[in-house]
């Protein structure tokens, strides 16, 4: 089985807290991970690490046996679509500038049509970005992040503020890349039932990472899902 | 008056470094306006005035002075603002009041120079020269270039910065590039407008041509379009009816805007 991602040791040591604890995890070819933990359990963090946007940790980051400190080659393999993208609500680019963004060559403009029909946002194409809604947004990230055919998607919390026929949508879009087009997924959530019903490895995070492998073995010991429900739960009741 | 003020030469040369100025700062004014940076061009263009000075007092060519001053200033300001987290609007105040403070002392202490520091304050696009729009026309040619060379890394990184990162673009460098492209645009534009509106050339065209709400090349194309009608009309009326060329020209540009934001208020642009 084809090492895509593995992280060894890796440790994030913010002034006032450690972010991530000594994280060693593997990553194979046709994974569909789904990352779990609370809020402040380092996911965000985590993926920083990963996208070369956190370069101080101590430990190792490999993508495809390269360390990402040595080499940024990994990127071209890669397509990142982020929380809740930051643009201004009147910048002036439409849905294909935006998935062009993500083209690494120019020549490859065909490419744009074909991933915008296979995400059903064609007919949006020359709309602002900023007059979509998030479901839609969301989805043309998706086509960005797509448009150059990775080898591995990286998702962090991608269904914050979004309607639930968008969200059903955008599953049924990541399963159909994991299983047709067999991209490696890594994707963040808070939703236990989605990863559930979606990802066939889980990792679940607290600052350190309490439980990594297949999600059956996870979601079928009631121990475990009980304790993830309850750091959860209190992690909820804390911000509350 | 007729059109035999198109057979000026001093008025070929206006235009023709007018236009190219006009593109210019449309377009790199689209980059600096999308990262709120809309006041960048009037701080460097304030720090040109420190150079002018200094090019007066020295006898040099105050152009070369001003180039060598904003660029240096503006790159040394981004810099700081990255090193201390400073917020852009304060950089750029910092940036403005230390170019004019500089210019002031250098004034003050060689005695006062009249009449050149006018011609750069305000602008004096009909006194070009020869070798200035040759000038010109080479600026504007090689940053353009530039542009459409770096076309997706410049849109990118100015869209969403970390985005952009993790796509493998060397964002600070671009940062570096826009604000050093930035300085030449405004020392070039001097001649046009002056110091004291040029940031309306980087701004106005642009707010403009937003708000038709289509794409990144067709704003920049509206935008470039205003851009050259307002120097090209605001030259040549300027000049029939005997008054400064720089107001004009910015006026001209306010009605263009005035104007849009009229259509678009009364609902007359469609959304694509």
């Amino acid at each position: 089985m084809l090492k895509v991602v593995e992280i060894n040791n890796l440790t994030v040591q913010y002034p006032d807290v450690k972010a991530l604890d000594d994280i060693s995890l593997v990553v194979n070819q046709g994974d569909f991970l789904g990352i779990i933990g609370p809020n402040g359990a380092g996911k965000s963090t985590l993926f920083a690490s990963m996208l070369g946007l956190n370069t101080k940790y101590k430990g190792t980051i490999k993508f495809f046996d390269e360390d990402i400190k040595k080499s940024k080659n990994y990127l071209k393999q890669l397509g990142y679509v982020p929380q809740k993208p930051i643009f201004e609500k009147n910048f002036p680019v439409t849905v294909t500038d935006v998935v062009r963004m993500g083209l690494r060559k120019e020549s490859d403009e065909n490419k744009i049509d074909k991933i915008l029909q296979q995400l059903w946002i064609h007919e949006l194409r020359e709309r602002r970005i900023g007059e979509l809604s998030g479901g839609q947004q969301q989805r043309v990230f998706i086509a960005k992040a797509l448009v150059n055919n990775p080898k591995i998607l990286i998702l962090d919390e991608p269904v914050t503020g979004i309607d639930q026929q968008s969200i059903d949508l955008f599953y049924s879009i990541l399963r159909e890349l994991n299983s047709k087009q067999k991209i490696t997924i890594i994707w963040s959530s808070h939703d236990l039932d989605a990863v559930n019903k979606l990802a066939n490895h889980v990792a679940c995070l607290n600052r350190t990472l309490f439980f990594h492998g297949e999600s059956e073995k996870f979601f079928s010991d009631d121990a475990l899902v009980k304790q993830y429900s309850e750091a959860s739960m209190q992690e909820h009741m804390h911000h509350h | 008056m007729s059109l035999e003020i198109l057979t000026f030469s001093f008025m070929h040369r206006a235009l023709i470094s007018g236009v190219a100025i006009a593109i210019l700062c449309s377009v790199v004014g689209l980059f600096l306006v999308l990262r709120r940076y809309s006041l960048f061009g009037d701080a460097i263009a304030h720090s040109s005035f420190g150079g002018i000075a200094l090019g007066l007092l020295a006898g040099v060519y105050p152009l070369w002075t001003a180039y060598a001053v904003s660029i240096a200033s503006a790159l040394i300001i981004t810099k700081i603002k990255d090193k201390y987290n400073i917020s852009g609007d304060a950089s750029i105040a910092v940036l403005l009041s230390s170019g004019i403070a500089v210019g002031l002392v250098i004034i003050g202490l060689s005695g006062g120079f009249t009449i050149d520091i006018f011609s750069f304050l305000f602008g004096s696009i009909l006194l070009v020269s020869v070798d200035d729009t040759i000038l010109v026309l080479a600026l504007t040619g090689a940053i353009l270039i530039v542009i459409l060379l770096l076309y997706r890394q410049l849109l990118y990184s100015t869209f969403n910065e970390e985005q952009a990162k993790v796509s493998g673009i060397p964002v600070e460098k671009i940062n570096y590039l826009i604000v050093f492209m930035a300085g030449i645009t405004v020392v070039t534009s001097i001649q046009l407008v002056g110091v004291l509106l040029i940031s309306a050339l980087f701004v106005i065209p642009n707010v403009t041509a937003i708000i038709y709400g289509k794409g990144f090349k067709q704003t920049a194309i509206i935008s470039m379009s205003f851009s050259v009608f307002s120097v090209v009309v605001g030259i040549l009326v300027s000049y029939i009816f005997d008054i400064t060329p720089a107001g004009t020209i910015v006026l001209i540009a306010i009605g263009l805007l005035a104007g849009t934001m009229g259509i678009k208020s009364a609902g007359l642009l469609s959304k694509n």
